[in-house]
């Protein structure tokens, strides 16, 4: 392999980590970092007088006001759109939104010229900020919700709690400065901050590996006549189709990340909960009821809907009847469907069941 | 000059030309070809069904009798594309069984077709031939009963991978005695068991018929008699492939097998009992393309079936081939050009087999036209990679999956960004890349700077700061198609090459940085894009601006109003960036 691609990797960061404490020269960026260069593809932006010396070859490393055309693209009102105003000269402003901008975990590599004062500036913006997220991270789950199964359960974690954990994370993440890539990893920025089994979770990453489903249900099968494992196979995801009368479409759950009745029907009221509550109006309102589970609740637990699910051999049952790991066996696909229309399954046992779970 | 020509003869000469690329580029000429080439167009691919509206398609192009059509993003194969999302084929179907009463062909991938749509089409298009739904959804096998009942000239019907209701096998039976016309039959996504006699029949009146896919339900026994009333068929998928061990079971199917003269492709295998292999030797040295990947077989087994097919050029196979089973499919198949390796136990932590990165660096040394790979293993080196790249200098398609998505360089435990700069580096005219593995910005700037012919790119957890992306934007002249998961990419990069995302068809990128703020300000800035933020959480106003949204999708399109079919979790942004949501 050619000198220069293994070569330059320790050198850049060398050179970035100390951009940042002295940030003079412009000329040692611009030759050892690449930075944000905006390709004029449409000729929409004007600034082919800076551009023009870049456009030759991508490798050409000459530096390119990035700030400029953050400029051109800020076509809001100001104020309303605080990513212009972060990245134009706001060292103090300390809002989520600034901070975010400033996430690079790695150390800024030369987005500036001219206006690295800004970044730096906004950099120790951040410090600020940074250690009073800091400690909220020790109390949150994984920010990653597609790395632990258990985060699913976490969407009962309100929105706004969730997104504090986010970017309380990057924030913590910032102040590890790393210089190993490693930890600038999102999967592994949850392993240094909550000491949480990233890791161990990793094989039940949503989507992950990327094996169709198709093919995972044929292995399943496979991997059974090959060899005996646990009874259940190690296929690590189950999705089934949840229908509800009267919805314009269907969803799919995932039965294995649930690990009792309870669990998966909390989580079909959120996801259903928006169909009813349709009918109580104040659809779009921010801040409205859009995940009132108690009234969806109420709903299935009185006598307007009933949980269903359809079985291995085609039977159409109410859900509860059977042990939970029988249950994620058997079922095949969930329905909602009118208490009127129940009428003829299996002993309602429902309540009963959820008692005993 | 236009007018020395007359139209008729313009025509003629455009009948010619097949590829999209020409036609767009005549019909760009001035206004009098554009006219003439669109009413003369008989085919259309739309690579992305909300680019552009069925009304548009109709209006330009009023004679088409070939459509196909792709919908949902290729990250909905993998679940990140949360249920209800959309890419429903009824709105098309409707307007064209109106517009194209002479419509033929309808080829549909990752969409989500009805009943109410298969019956409409069968019911439409009086010279109704080919039906291809790849990876859709949303049908029954009642639905397959009204094409199969009610289209007189059916020619191929090709449900790869769907996922069909199964309601009952009954739908087989509904072709009609007089359908005679049958080319290709690919129903080995069904689960239910169809009438025996009446498949036997079904094959035994279609002449024509070259492709045969069963599904897993069709015992062996019954293979040998289906065969003989097809010695024509050219492409076979079989059903499950195992039956007790009986000389008469064998000696049937070996000798019907050995009438199928031109038999090249060979697919199913279900259940393989090993010892009924054999019974194919007699065809594989003609044999080019052997689709495994659903089959367990020990390497021992998979090997000596190999060592018959010299002239394979596609292997589709679980990792049970092994690295020694790679080294024998590098030793005997010296015109293989496309290599897939699954895993058998994708979500065990520890390898179940001893297959590594060995058997592909074997099978890239030894294999001259190999250009197409994906490669599912557990570990992964910049060296092997390295020699991949030097072995294999043209490779097209090049997709790795490491099983732990940040896997570092097992040896040196550095990251494999010099691995996979040495692919792009060397393989020059690279189209499709997937990278797994720990993978820094480092990697990107490789991309960027190297993979000029790239058109599509896949990424999940790799990158270090937005930098990465702005690399691949910046740099790849030929994207065409980016998706991204779990990757610390975020606004600055996006915004900074906005206008790049119009060159493209389309942006995926999920559990990433992109602000609901920064959707707001790309929708703004480039009003031919459409910007999707999909959200389970609520709306984006009830979260900061500068929170990240869960996913994005961003796709050009000359439809100016909203998409109409939006379920509640996807709000797209309109040029004065007010939230538009169902």
């Amino acid at each position: 392999m050619s000198a220069p691609l293994l070569g330059v990797g320790g050198d850049e960061y060398q050179n970035n980590i100390t951009l940042l404490s002295s940030p003079t020269s412009l000329e040692s960026v611009c030759q050892n970092g690449s930075e944000l260069k905006e390709r004029n593809y449409m000729g929409l932006s004007d600034c082919s007088s800076v551009d023009s010396s870049a456009k030759s070859s991508t490798s050409d490393y000459s530096c390119c006001g990035l700030n400029l055309k953050a400029t051109e693209l800020r076509l809001g009102p100001p104020g309303s759109l605080s990513l212009g105003r972060g990245l134009e000269c706001c060292p103090e402003s300390s809002t989520a939104i600034d901070e975010k901008l400033l996430f690079p975990l790695h150390p800024l590599k030369a987005l500036v010229t001219g206006n690295k004062r800004v970044f730096s500036d906004a950099m120790n913006g951040t410090s600020e900020g940074k250690h009073v997220s800091a400690s909220e991270v020790d109390t949150m789950l994984s920010p990653r919700p597609s790395l632990k199964p258990s985060v699913k359960a976490s969407k009962e974690v309100s929105a706004a709690h969730q997104t504090k954990v986010k970017e309380a994370v990057y924030k913590a993440a910032v102040l590890e400065m790393p210089h190993a890539p490693t930890e600038s990893r999102p999967g592994h920025i949850a392993a240094t901050n909550n000491d949480a089994s990233a890791p161990a979770t990793k094989a039940q990453v949503v989507g992950w590996p990327p094996v169709r489903q198709f093919r995972k249900n044929n292995l399943t099968t496979t991997s059974k006549n090959n060899d005996e494992v646990d009874g259940k196979a190690s296929n690590g995801a189950s999705f089934v189709k949840v229908s509800m009368d009267g919805a314009p479409y269907l969803r799919k759950v995932d039965l294995i990340t649930y690990s009792a009745y309870q669990g998966l029907s909390s989580a079909l009221e959120k996801m259903f909960s928006c169909f009813t509550i349709g009918q109580y109006g104040s659809h779009g309102a921010p801040g409205a009821e859009m995940m009132n589970e108690s009234k969806l609740k109420d709903l299935l637990n009185g006598s307007e809907y009933v949980l269903t699910y359809e079985d291995k051999d085609g039977d159409w049952m109410l859900v509860g009847d059977v042990p939970w790991e029988m249950f994620i066996d058997t079922c095949k696909r969930l329905r909602i469907m009118k208490s009127s229309d129940a009428i003829g399954l299996a002993p309602r046992a429902v309540q009963k069941n959820q008692g005993k779970k | 000059m236009a007018y020395s020509f007359p139209e008729e003869v313009l025509e003629h000469v455009f009948s010619f030309l097949s590829s999209d690329r020409d036609r767009n580029a005549v019909s760009l000429v001035c206004k009098s070809w554009y006219d003439i080439e669109r009413w003369c167009r008989r085919r259309i691919f739309v690579g992305n069904c909300y680019a552009v509206s069925p009304e548009i398609v109709i209006r330009r192009f009023p004679e088409l009798r070939a459509v196909e059509m792709k919908g949902k993003p290729h990250f909905a194969d993998f679940n990140l594309v949360p249920e209800g999302w959309g890419a429903y084929a009824y709105p098309w179907i409707a307007a064209m069984a109106e517009a194209y009463p002479f419509l033929e062909e309808i080829k549909l991938k990752r969409m989500v077709v009805t009943d109410e749509s298969l019956e409409l089409i069968s019911k439409s298009y009086k010279n109704f031939k080919v039906l291809v739904l790849t990876s859709c959804e949303g049908f029954t096998t009642d639905g397959l009963a009204s094409i199969a009942a009610n289209c007189r000239h059916l020619r191929e019907l090709d449900l790869r991978e769907s996922e069909v209701e199964d309601l009952s096998g009954h739908w087989l039976s509904h072709f009609p005695d007089s359908c005679t016309s049958l080319v290709s039959l690919n129903m080995s996504c069904l689960g239910s068991e169809v009438s025996f006699s009446a498949l036997e029949r079904l094959v035994a009146r279609s002449p024509n018929l070259r492709t045969l896919r069963l599904n897993r339900a069709v015992p062996l026994e019954r293979l040998a008699n289906l065969i003989r009333r097809a010695p024509q068929l050219v492409e076979l998928g079989t059903g499950a492939y195992s039956a007790e061990i009986r000389s008469d079971t064998f000696s049937n199917l070996a000798d019907a097998f050995s009438a199928c003269k031109q038999l090249k492709t060979l697919s199913g295998f279900w259940d393989v009992v090993p010892s009924y292999l054999p019974a194919m030797y007699s065809v594989c040295s003609g044999i080019t393309s052997l689709n495994l990947s659903y089959a367990a077989i020990p390497s021992s087994d998979l090997v000596k079936l190999i060592n018959q097919c010299q002239n394979l050029q596609r292997l589709w196979v679980l990792d049970y081939i092994e690295d020694s089973g790679l080294d024998a499919l590098a030793a005997s198949c010296k015109g293989l050009q496309e290599l897939r390796v699954f895993p058998s136990d994708p979500f065990g932590a520890e390898p179940n087999v001893p297959l590594t990165e060995q058997g592909l660096v074997s099978v890239s040394e030894g294999c001259p036209k190999l250009e197409s790979v994906l490669y599912f293993c557990r570990q992964m080196s910049n060296a092997a990679l390295i020699a991949i790249a030097k072995n294999r200098p043209n490779f097209i398609r090049f997709r790795l999956c490491i099983i732990d998505p940040q896997a570092p360089d097992y040896l040196t435990l550095e990251p494999l960004d010099t691995g996979f700069g040495a692919i792009v580096e060397n393989c020059k005219e690279l189209r499709r890349l997937s990278m797994t593995g720990l993978l820094t910005d480092r990697v990107f700037k490789y991309i960027g700077s190297h993979a000029k012919k790239l058109e599509m790119l896949s990424v999940a957890f790799a990158g270090d700061s937005d930098l990465g992306l702005h690399h691949v934007l910046s740099g790849c002249d030929s994207l065409r198609k980016l998706e991204i998961r779990d990757c610390p990419f975020g606004d600055k990069a996006l915004l900074a090459n906005a206008a790049k995302l119009e060159t493209m068809r389309s942006l995926w990128m999920s559990s990433c940085f992109v602000s609901f703020g920064a959707c707001k300000l790309l929708a703004q800035k480039m009003p031919r894009l459409n910007v999707e933020v999909i959200d389970e959480r609520g709306p984006p106003e009830s979260r900061p601006e500068g929170c990240s949204v869960e996913r994005v999708y961003v796709y050009r399109t000359v439809d100016s109003r909203q998409r109409l079919d939006r379920p509640d979790f996807v709000w797209t942004l309109d040029e004065d960036s007010s939230l538009r949501y169902s």
